[in-house]
């Protein structure tokens, strides 16, 4: 394992962030930013991976697996709410939704 | 220079742009798939075959039938079919069909026996993982199985039809706790 496949690696791991990041930031339907926000825990997936395959330890993976355990317990939730909110409001507009009482 | 790391990285990044930039949530979702499915063929390639796995299985497949669920839960009405005839014309499909087949032949070019040199040598398996997961990550694993029962109860009580506390306040728009 080269380090420089590690840098190229953990540079990707920026791409796909910044690109999710950009999604949650620019996107206004709930679905795409849930999207983005799968993209933003893989990139940070890669991350682990990248840097466990660098130094040859499993603990890499484990992370993985703690990260992929998390996003499926959030995009249940995350989605078991869009669907409440689009029941209760009839759109997925994030911007429609930032009227709150109290 | 790892040619097949840096094939797989680009579909990865133009993938991943496609998604945030589309318009119909079924099409980003097509892009999505390709995009962890590139992600998985570099898990592969650094030397990750477990995790490669986990992410075709668990991401590629569970979340993303997940998403295609909620999607296809939204889009009752008649205008559903129209929409339908409209994903079946080629254009929309053939974006992602020939990132997979880029990704197909990629694995393909890995999986000769001659060629595995392009695979980090140091291949971490499951059982090191496996070890590990349940000797020093113990307590990790046993927080993580509390994070899905968690997950699983929230999702089954939001995801009901009819809350008993929603359906005396019909027609208010206040959410009961």
């Amino acid at each position: 394992m080269t380090a420089t496949l590690t840098d190229h690696a953990l540079l990707i791991a920026v791409v796909l962030l910044v690109l999710g990041v950009s999604g949650v930031l620019v996107r206004r339907n709930l679905l795409f930013i849930l999207m983005s926000l799968e993209i933003m825990l893989n990139a940070a997936g890669l991350a682990f991976v990248a840097a466990g395959a660098r130094w040859a330890q499993a603990d890499g993976q484990i992370m993985f697996i703690l990260i992929i355990t998390l996003a499926a317990a959030e995009v249940a939730i995350g989605l078991a709410l869009a669907l409440r909110i689009y029941r209760h409001f009839r759109t997925l507009d994030a911007d429609a939704l930032s009227g709150m009482r109290g | 220079m790892n040619l097949a790391f840096y094939l797989a990285a680009a579909v990865a990044v133009f993938a991943t742009a496609m998604v945030v930039t589309r318009l119909n949530a079924v099409h980003a979702l097509l892009y999505l798939v390709v995009s962890l499915l590139a992600v998985a063929l570099m898990f592969y390639i650094l030397g990750a075959p477990f995790a490669a796995a986990l992410e075709i299985i668990i991401y590629a497949g569970a979340i993303m039938v997940l998403f295609v669920f909620v999607v296809m839960m939204l889009n009752l009405g008649e205008q559903a079919v129209a929409r339908e005839r409209g994903w079946l014309t080629p254009g929309i499909w053939v974006g992602p069909a020939l990132l997979s087949v880029v990704l197909l032949a990629e694995l393909l070019y890995i999986l000769i026996p001659g060629t595995r040199a392009v695979v980090n040598p140091e291949i971490v398996d499951a059982k090191r993982v496996g070890v590990e997961l349940f000797g020093p990550y113990l307590l990790a694993v046993e927080l993580a199985s509390m994070l899905l029962l968690a997950g699983l109860v929230g999702a089954w009580q939001l995801g009901r039809r009819d809350v008993p506390a929603e359906r005396q306040e019909a027609g208010h728009d206040s959410d009961a706790d």
